[in-house]
């Protein structure tokens, strides 16, 4: 009965992995190492990334999925450590540079303030009315051809007069607009598709008012179109800005600004538009 | 009751000379005939004219109820110097001609008076009712009349009673408003954060967001020194009393101590962790006249107070809990410091009876939002320090500190140290900050954030500038809301004053700047001509420019 004083036989596989005892520090000592040690272990780690590279070509199914998962984490932590190597050597391009739109103490750490410049550049827009052309959003729109624009009314007792047009577009028309008598009024502009008002979007302050229309600038497809008040997309409209507190360089407040009409009215049912600044 | 008759009529009175008879078609100062007394009131009342220093108190005299403001001037004159009626004599000893010339300070000197219902003989300490005559007595009294029926307390007037009438000189100067831009001073390569004149008014600082300080020459309206030395955006500058020192805080939170005659740095100290909000020097008059302190509030919560000679940190104020915003270091030895966590305390700066230096006196609470702004009642004074109102002051060292006392000395006998905060719950707090923790008066009536307040170099008003585009003055004895100075189309960002108290200059976010008399409510003038937000403003202690600072990164003077 003396395998039971004797400690269970280890397992095979477990014998083979873990040395028994430190016989290769042993060895060494006694009997020194192999003259070409240092250059066989080089050439052995320099190896070592091919061979990895190999196993990680050739090895499939759940062990692929674990051996890369072990492999991304060590690549992780080499990443991580290489940046900490790096780190003093770095270029660090914007650690003196001084941060744009200084603001005196009182405003920094005002957050809810709109930053955002909302002065108006009256030169700029002057100089572009003498132009009679706009640095707009919609530089080209499909010219409305006039028997888009208009519908043909028949007039006389016997309806065979055709010289009476109504407009079929969204128009603006103003106050103080009075209707000339049947016999003159060769454009009627209906009712059911005047507008005063516009949504117009401010493209730096990001925000939509309602604004009054004062006039139509100008219809990129007709002067024609321009004189009625026709509005329709790429339109350049004026409205009263004078709700959003810009001012000019003379401290005046701004009450008129350009604004371009973004979409299709008559399809719509109102018009949006962005202003020019 | 005794006392002199001064009668309406005035014949048979001793004192014959009054420059405006009473006999003479009574007119306001606006030329408009003062309407009679209704039959209510008397015709006269009795009056006691009190000095508002308690230094002088005449007997109560018999005057007529509609007295105007200046004809009580004249009376205050002719009683302070009774012997003016001997102008026939020609004689030319020095004595006489001294004499004369006092008298003439005397006579041109003007008055502002305060009707109190109160029978108040000191007459140091100002009532919340006190009530300033501003066309004629009677005005005032109908005010207070119509006050008392609404309030059922009984009326001020009776033949039975003496009020009290204070009156308090005002500037014998005057300063010219402004009208025109006279310079423009380009040079900033970034926004101008702050400007500011030398308490003589013959230099000119400014603190920009592109990290430099630059001094400008007055006279010629060109740069004298630009002074890189910040790594940051400058937000704040300073000069101190004695016009030999300059500070400047930066946003990463570093002091540089300037001297402005050779536009060298003397001192650089990484002060606190976070951007400097505010710095304050040391009043002159205290501390035997060295001026060589300065204290700095931040970002990061802490009041730092150094010594420039020395070149250290005496003491570290640490008890805000938030951002520190404002600093004044008051004429009392105390310093105050606004904080965003809704208070203000009040700190020690010297060893002086029951407090140490660096020790918390007293804190006062009252805000219900984040304070933005101090004001001193003697902002103004501590600020020129021993410099009078032309930029002069006596050479020495010791007269320099004798002047900057007894300029001190002259304001707080008037009144005692006042301090008003204002907040961003759009309310301002009236304190006595040196005596009481409790607040003498809330104000209100701003409807946006408070930004900034500034005291009249008299300690007469103050102007409170608000998001809201308004400007207010309110009285600076009591706290009582005078004006709404409406006109600016943006938020106002600061408020100045004209070294004689009677124009105000306010700078916008509407990129103007507008000058405003105390009294009126429409700006007397519009100054445009920024291409953007006006960011600072100062109005130069000698009275004879005004400049401001913009976002355009100009600086602009302006003059009449």
């Amino acid at each position: 009965m003396s395998h039971l004083a004797l400690p269970p036989f280890p397992h095979p596989a477990k014998l083979r992995t873990t040395p028994q005892h430190e016989h290769m520090e042993r060895h060494r000592k006694l009997h020194g190492r192999r003259m070409d040690a240092e250059e066989r272990e080089r050439k052995k780690e320099a190896r070592s990334v091919h061979k990895k590279a190999q196993f990680a070509q050739k090895v499939t199914g759940i062990r692929a999925k674990l051996y890369n998962e072990k492999r991304f984490k060590e690549k992780a932590a080499m990443r991580k450590t290489i940046a900490e190597h790096n780190e003093r050597g770095n270029k660090h391009a914007n650690d003196d540079a001084v941060a744009d739109g200084a603001v005196p103490a009182y405003l920094l750490d005002r957050e809810g303030v709109s930053r955002a410049k909302v002065l108006s550049n009256t030169v700029k827009q002057k100089r572009k009315e003498k132009a009679g052309k706009w640095d707009v959003p919609i530089p080209k729109v499909k010219p409305v051809a006039d028997d888009e624009m208009f519908k043909v009314l028949k007039t006389g007792t016997k309806r065979n007069k055709a010289w009476k047009r109504m407009v079929t577009k969204v128009t603006f028309v103003g106050d103080n607009y009075t209707r000339k008598a049947p016999k003159y009024e060769r454009f009627i502009r209906p009712t059911g598709l005047r507008f005063k008002k516009a949504h117009i979007t401010h493209p730096e302050l990001k925000a939509t008012f309602h604004l009054d229309i004062i006039g139509v600038k100008k219809n990129p497809s007709s002067t024609l179109y321009t004189n009625l008040g026709v509005i329709t997309k790429g339109t350049v409209i004026e409205v009263n800005v004078s709700d959003l507190g810009l001012v000019t360089t003379s401290g005046k407040v701004v009450w008129g600004k350009f604004a371009q009409v973004t979409n299709n009215p008559e399809l719509d049912g109102c018009i949006n538009g962005v202003l020019l600044v | 009751m005794s006392g002199v008759t001064w009668g309406g009529s005035l014949a048979g009175v001793t004192n014959p000379d009054v420059k405006l008879g009473y006999n003479a078609p009574r007119n306001g100062p606006d030329g408009k005939p003062i309407p009679t007394p209704d039959s209510s009131l008397p015709s006269s009342v009795m009056v006691q004219l009190v000095s508002s220093t308690g230094s002088t108190t005449f007997p109560p005299i018999d005057v007529p109820i509609n007295s105007t403001t200046t004809q009580l001037e004249a009376l205050v004159h002719n009683l302070l110097n009774p012997d003016s009626d001997d102008d026939s004599d020609d004689d030319d000893d020095e004595v006489e001609k001294k004499k004369k010339k006092k008298k003439r300070k005397v006579e041109s000197t003007p008055y502002a008076f305060y009707l109190s219902p109160h029978i108040n003989p000191s007459g140091t300490t100002s009532t919340p009712e006190d009530k300033e005559l501003t066309t004629s007595l009677l005005d005032a009294i109908k005010s207070f009349n119509s006050l008392a029926t609404s309030t059922s307390s009984p009326p001020i007037v009776s033949t039975e009673k003496t009020l009290t009438v204070t009156f308090q000189p005002l500037a014998v100067y005057k300063v010219r408003p402004v009208t025109r831009c006279t310079d423009t001073m380009p040079g900033h390569t970034e926004a101008v954060l702050h400007v500011q004149y030398s308490p003589s008014g013959r230099h000119l600082a400014s603190g920009g967001g592109d990290t430099t300080v630059r001094f400008w020459d007055t006279n010629t309206a060109l740069p004298k020194f630009t002074c890189t030395g910040h790594r940051n955006h400058v937000l704040t500058v300073s000069w101190s009393p004695c016009g030999t020192h300059f500070a400047s805080g930066d946003k990463s939170g570093t002091l540089i101590i300037w001297d402005p005659s050779t536009g060298a740095s003397k001192f650089t100290y990484k002060a606190h962790s976070k951007w400097i909000t505010g710095i304050s020097w040391e009043p002159m008059h205290r501390n035997e006249g060295k001026g060589e302190r300065i204290a700095t509030s931040s970002k990061d919560g802490l009041v730092k107070v150094f010594n420039v000679r020395l070149q250290r940190v005496l003491f570290t104020l640490s008890g805000h809990t938030d951002s520190v915003e404002a600093i004044r270091w008051g004429g009392e030895g105390l310093i105050y410091t606004a904080s965003r966590d809704r208070t203000i305390k009040v700190w020690g700066a010297e060893d002086i009876e029951g407090t140490k230096a660096g020790k918390l006196v007293r804190t006062l609470t009252g805000h219900g939002h984040r304070v933005n702004t101090l004001a001193l009642s003697c902002d103004y004074t501590c600020r020129t320090g021993p410099f009078d109102h032309n930029g002069l002051n006596d050479g020495s060292a010791d007269a320099m500190f004798a002047r900057a006392k007894s300029k001190y000395t002259e304001i707080i006998s008037q009144a005692p140290e006042r301090l008003v905060s204002g907040s961003d719950d759009f309310t301002l707090f009236f304190w006595h900050p040196t005596t009481s923790k409790q607040p003498v008066k809330r104000l209100t009536g701003h409807q946006q954030a408070v930004n900034c307040i500034s005291f009249s170099p008299s300690g007469r008003h103050f102007a409170s500038a608000s998001f809201d585009k308004k400007v207010k003055i309110w009285d600076g004895r009591n706290g009582n809301f005078l004006h709404t100075l409406t006109g600016h189309v943006g938020a106002v960002y600061c408020v100045a004053w004209s070294s004689d108290g009677r124009y105000v200059v306010s700078a916008s976010k509407d990129s103007t700047v507008k000058l405003w008399e105390v009294g009126e409510t429409k700006a007397k003038e519009t100054l445009p001509g920024h291409a953007d937000e006006v960011y600072a403003l100062d109005w130069s202690p000698n009275g004879r420019s005004v400049a401001s600072g913009s976002k355009d990164r100009t600086i602009k003077i302006w003059k009449h």
